[in-house]
């Protein structure tokens, strides 16, 4: 067996794995399913695009339900984290300043009540979800700030709480961005 | 619901590899089969095309083929990565890739380890993330599975080692092919894109702009867990919401990566026409995963008590680094099968994991045979079950026998090699690492976790699992040739001398078993082999580990 039957050999799957198979399986997922093949885009009444179902935004307007943290402030042009050590420093640092500055914005809320997810940083940076206790613990600000019934947000963040995948896998969890996007209708 | 979602999961895993076993076996007989009437045709038009030739091989053969087809895709890969900036198929017009990261790259997606030094989103173009990065992730599982086929059929003495081309061919269009589209469809269903549009541009609620990187995705996603690959579309891999956007992915990721690797002991009963002796294979790494899941699920659940000292509630466990879709549940599973399956995807950041949670896909790597990749970490086990064998009749005064073949100084020579280059490649340039500055300087975590950071990186890579303790800023020349040469070393030369072992053992009589032979498949081997894997693979880097993660725990807790 000489080289260039090694050289044809590759070069025929690459063609067969390299091209024809993602380029298959991008047509037949365009055909089938549209919309989640480009990357569950949502729209607005207008036809400009806000962002997608999948990717998280940063929100730091009092009036909108405020994410994870992000290092990367949700550029989803790339995405990675600092990858803090559990005991690096600067992770505790990041930390005690979160909590100082959740606890002015939300005056009512006691330090043990955060829920750890809101103020630490997601794997990805693009996290879209909260945990449910996550989206509560800041229901109060946003009521005083819209100028809402508190019952009615909480009502809100149960309709848009996501169960388990096949009630047994994962988190309960809620799209940050599809409740903020909720909460602008609300009237 | 915790102890149900993990149960759940191992019942849905041994649901898949107890068919899938048996698949294996037949998909790569030696003899005809009725398989051969499905795909014999495509499989017939590619041999001619190629050129090749389907003859049976002796070891030396079919090394020297493994090795040649292997150089050939990496030569065409080099060249696309260093000409990406002007071929098609490059709507954000990245520029070439310069050539020690581009050497990097290659020896990464070629010996199954799939670290990247790279960023997907920013380093490389649709086309090469189609035409490298995908087409190796199906060539070198199946290189590997070409590996462990010839492997035990020496092992159980079957007629012959098999042909390289043959067994290469077939896992393409018997296996990964196949599975891959299954795979793909149901991850666009999910919500991975797949598509050949550039980044969209949204502007979100608060008004600012936002640029969404997406591509194609599912492709990559679904041949990187099925081959044991690992290398993600994007930067963070499967924690990103586009590889991995439901728990239900996150599943169907941990399924397609662990289900061809847990398949394999039981393919390997069948050939050896004890199904018991797979089985035992099955339990020792079975019980190796067992433990050092419950210990990452245990110190994740537990939190981090710096933090919990810094006012924040740990009642949620450490969610550092982590999704809130998976929790701490699907996150450490998933930790655990990555680097059992040493494929490196991730679904949360290692780097932030707790001192001994981060233990767990570090001492999983260093032994090597937790299931292992397609193909190479069944090698490895049934590499520590000869050395057992070994040892065993070494204690009661016989000469040692694995199924009815004398193990002699030959393999043993080759075993004890192939043994040691594995901590070497490890423990010798994360010392050279962790003494110069060339190597330091990447740390980005101060203190007991620095050292961790460099150790995880070079086990990642001679594991060829390509995980990594990601905060390490690891493009530079020092850290591109060092971890390119320990992947190759880490992928070749085991598989160069256990493959001479099979060719050795396959050209002994058979010797009958009588009253004095080791019985293989009973549970006090099970003990013995656990015993020997633990004793030689664990204690050779206890030291490392006790200035790592262990002093780490220490610190902090």
């Amino acid at each position: 067996m000489s080289m260039l039957q090694n050289v044809r050999l590759s070069v025929v799957l690459l063609l067969i794995c390299g091209l024809a198979y993602p380029l298959a399986m991008t047509g037949i997922s365009k055909l089938a399913m549209p919309a989640k093949a480009s990357g569950s885009l949502i729209v607005d009444d207008k036809g400009n695009v806000i962002g997608s179902e999948l990717i998280g935004q940063a929100f730091t307007d009092p009036k909108y339900f405020a994410g994870r943290i992000s290092s990367i402030e949700y550029n989803a042009a790339s995405s990675g984290s600092n990858n803090y050590a559990p005991s690096n420093p600067a992770l505790a640092g990041r930390t005690t300043k979160d909590i100082e500055a959740f606890l002015k914005a939300n005056p009512t809320v006691k330090q043990e009540e955060i829920p750890a997810d809101l103020l630490t940083n997601s794997g990805s940076g693009l996290d879209p979800h909260i945990s449910p206790e996550a989206a509560r613990v800041q229901a109060e600000r946003i009521a005083k700030a819209r100028n809402l019934d508190q019952a009615r947000l909480n009502a809100l963040i149960d309709e848009y709480t996501e169960e388990r995948s096949l009630g047994v896998f994962g988190q309960p969890r809620v799209n940050v961005l599809k409740l903020n996007i909720a909460l602008d209708r609300m009237k | 619901m915790d102890f149900i979602q993990i149960s759940l999961f191992l019942a849905l895993l041994l649901a898949a590899a107890i068919p899938m076993g048996r698949y294996l076996e037949r998909a790569f007989a030696l003899e005809r089969t009725r398989m051969d009437k499905v795909f014999g045709g495509v499989e017939q038009a590619l041999y001619k095309v190629s050129g090749i030739r389907t003859g049976d091989m002796n070891w030396k053969q079919y090394v020297v083929a493994l090795l040649a087809s292997n150089l050939a895709m990496a030569a065409i890969c080099y060249l696309i990565l260093r000409l990406q900036g002007i071929l098609p198929g490059n709507p954000a017009g990245i520029g070439a890739m310069e050539p020690l990261l581009a050497f990097n790259t290659v020896t990464s997606f070629l010996t199954n380890t799939n670290l990247q030094h790279y960023s997907g989103e920013t380093g490389l173009s649709y086309l090469s993330q189609m035409a490298v990065i995908m087409y190796l992730m199906f060539t070198t599982p199946a290189t590997g599975i070409a590996a462990v086929m010839a492997f035990m059929r020496g092992v159980t003495g079957q007629s012959s080692l098999g042909n390289f081309y043959v067994d290469l061919v077939r896992a393409h269009t018997r296996l990964l092919i196949p599975l891959a589209v299954v795979v793909t469809l149901v991850l666009v269903s999910q919500g991975v894109p797949q598509t050949l549009e550039p980044a969209a541009t949204a502007h979100t609620l608060e008004g600012v702009e936002q640029q969404i990187a997406r591509g194609p995705v599912a492709s990559q996603v679904a041949i990187k867990h099925l081959g044991t690959n690992g290398g993600g579309f994007f930067g963070v891999n499967s924690s990103h919401p586009f590889e991995n956007p439901t728990p239900f992915t996150n599943v169907l990721e941990m399924l397609s990566m662990f289900v061809i690797p847990a398949a394999l002991p039981i393919a390997f009963g069948h050939m050896a026409k004890s199904r018991k002796q797979g089985w035992i294979l099955f339990a020792a790494m079975g019980l190796m995963f067992l433990a050092f899941l419950t210990m990452a699920y245990i110190s994740e659940t537990n939190g981090n008590p710096a933090l919990a000292k810094a006012g924040l509630s740990q009642e949620m466990g450490s969610m550092e680094g982590k999704e809130v879709r998976f929790g701490i549940v699907q996150s450490a599973l998933f930790t655990a099968v990555t680097t059992a399956a040493t494929t490196g995807t991730v679904n949360n950041m290692h780097d932030t994991l707790t001192p001994l949670g981060g233990l767990v896909p570090l001492a999983q790597m260093m032994l090597n045979c937790v299931f292992g990749g397609d193909g190479v970490g069944m090698v490895n086990i049934l590499m520590y079950a000869l050395l057992a064998v070994f040892l065993a009749g070494l204690m009661v005064g016989r000469t040692p026998e694995f199924l009815g073949r004398k193990i002699e100084a030959k393999e043993m020579k080759l075993i004890a090699l192939t043994l040691l280059v594995h901590p070497l490649i490890i423990l010798a340039p994360s010392a050279v690492a962790l003494a110069t500055g060339m190597g330091s300087t990447a740390i980005s975590n101060p203190g007991f976790h620095g050292i961790s950071q460099v150790v995880y990186e070079f086990t990642s890579s001679a594991a060829n699992n390509g995980s990594g303790f990601e905060g390490l800023g690891d493009n530079t020349p020092f850290w591109n040739i060092s971890t390119g040469l320990v992947m190759l070393f880490g992928r070749y030369i085991s598989i160069i001398t256990m493959v001479a072992v099979a060719g050795s053992l396959l050209r002994k009589t058979p010797v009958p078993v009588t009253l004095g032979t080791l019985q293989t498949d009973s549970s006090v081997f099970l003990l013995i082999l656990l015993a020997t894997v633990l004793i030689v693979g664990a204690l050779t880097f206890f030291p490392v580990v006790a200035l790592g993660p262990v002093a780490e725990w220490l610190t902090i807790r």
